[in-house]
């Protein structure tokens, strides 16, 4: 335990020592005269073409920072300030597979501002979310839809989620690895520090949801893919109450992820009978038995995906509803005056924070529980009447 | 959202709520005369509600 404190202050420290390094790594200086050129015109064009930019109302603010909140980004920002249009954060690297990999950092100036980026030869300009290739005065070629006409490289940037994935991975692997060693040590040794946290709920995964849904006799060989299920959307969730910022497991890419992790288990481990329930249903008459095989393919298609619109969207809804409570603060400033709206919000967004603690625990839960039942309707051995 | 959009959301989040009802309620009448299988009904409880919420928000995605 003593060596995990160790490397975790290590590992803060390092990460506090580089980040202002990667925040500088693109400094907003713009050293030729025509690319400062490039850079106010596009600014201004942004500005013209968006019509009411400058005058958006609060209303339209709030909801344009809910979406972008609930997108993923290639800028880490904490903390935006509207009037300076400044954003504060740190930069990510931009990862574009595009004849050879192309790697540079990504900066606010790139993201926010609309400056083009030039790596060997090549030119990227940001929109919208997307990264595009470009010419050197950053011409993206709009159609009558402000849609870019222009090609789309292959993006395999780290983003925000990335981050957010790659936290949660890092923080896990120091849990478990700490929990491991005590087990290693002496197999009956009360877990110390965090591992006391998490052995009852590593328990209760085998006790509650493998065990009496898999089967006694073959749920240890899915208990790794239940426990990294369960423990990532758990800890994703929980990070996505902090202040971080993060919005990992409200993304559908992420979801859909994990529901095809499931799916490939379901249908990997599917024995015998299982295919038979699919393709000829025992048990009924054959004209039935044909009307029954397309529902049941629909069937092995539509469980993961209940799974993945439902982790979505719980996690989507409760973000942004977390999101417009505290929005009441600033709207509601002139009806309730300054501290009504900042006592009602606060009140409200806290009830609300405690019930997304809920949640976060039950989608965990959800998703690890349906996952184990299918894959428990898969492996089952029936008895034939 | 248009107004046959919104419509159709308050039919989805009132089929929901009646469905989740009649699962709460069935569940409380269980737990209230079988108290020591509380734990398993809830879990069938959990299962079947959010079996639902998925039918729902599936709806409400779909439909948005």
């Amino acid at each position: 335990m003593v060596t995990i404190k160790k490397s975790l202050q290590l590992l803060t420290a390092a990460l506090f020592a580089l980040m202002p390094l990667v925040s500088s790594a693109e400094t907003p200086v713009v050293s030729a005269h025509d690319s400062l050129q490039t850079v106010t015109t596009e600014t201004a064009h942004e500005v013209h073409a968006e019509g009411q930019h400058a005058e958006e109302t609060d209303k339209e603010f709030v909801h344009n920072f809910t979406q972008h909140h609930l997108m993923d980004d290639h800028f880490y920002s904490f903390y935006a300030d509207k009037e300076a249009h400044r954003h504060y954060g740190f930069a990510l690297p931009v990862i574009l597979i595009d004849n050879g990999l192309k790697v540079f950092m990504s900066s606010e100036d790139f993201v926010y501002n609309g400056k083009v980026v030039e790596k060997d030869g090549q030119h990227y300009k940001y929109h919208h979310g997307k990264i595009y290739k470009t010419n050197a005065e950053g011409d993206l070629k709009l159609d009558e839809h402000h849609h870019p006409t222009v090609e789309k490289p292959f993006d395999a940037s780290i983003t925000k989620n990335v981050a957010g994935l790659l936290l949660a991975t890092i923080l896990l692997f120091l849990g478990f690895t700490a929990l491991a060693r005590t087990y290693k040590s002496s197999p009956n040794n009360l877990p110390k520090g965090l591992g006391r946290a998490l052995e009852p709920l590593v328990i209760y995964v085998r006790d509650e949801m493998a065990r009496p849904n898999i089967g006694d006799k073959k749920y240890k060989k899915y208990m790794p893919y239940l426990l990294s299920v369960f423990f990532l959307i758990f800890l994703l969730n929980l990070l996505g109450l902090t202040p971080l910022g993060l919005n990992v497991t409200g993304n559908i890419s992420v979801t859909v992820c994990l529901a095809i992790f499931t799916f490939l288990y379901v249908n990997f481990s599917g024995n015998a009978d299982y295919w038979k329930h699919i393709f000829w249903m025992p048990g009924v008459p054959v004209p039935m038995k044909i009307v029954l095989m397309p529902i049941e393919i629909l069937g092995m298609f539509t469980k993961p995906f209940s799974l993945l619109i439902r982790l979505f969207a719980n996690i989507t809804a409760g973000h942004s509803v977390v999101m417009g409570l505290i929005a009441v603060a600033f709207l509601m400033k002139e009806t309730l005056s300054t501290p009504g709206a900042v006592g009602v919000s606060f009140l409200l967004t806290t009830f609300l924070t405690v019930l997304e603690i809920l949640v976060a625990f039950l989608q965990a839960f959800i998703f690890t529980m349906l996952s184990s039942l299918f894959i428990g309707s898969a492996v089952q051995e029936h008895d034939h009447h | 959202m248009t107004i046959p959009g919104l419509v159709g959301a308050g039919l989805i989040v009132i089929g929901a709520g009646i469905g989740l009802g009649k699962i709460g309620g069935s569940a409380m009448d269980a737990i209230a005369r079988q108290p020591e299988a509380a734990g398993k009904i809830q879990t069938a409880m959990i299962i079947i509600g959010a079996l639902l919420e998925g039918l729902a928000f599936g709806a409400l995605i779909l439909g948005k």
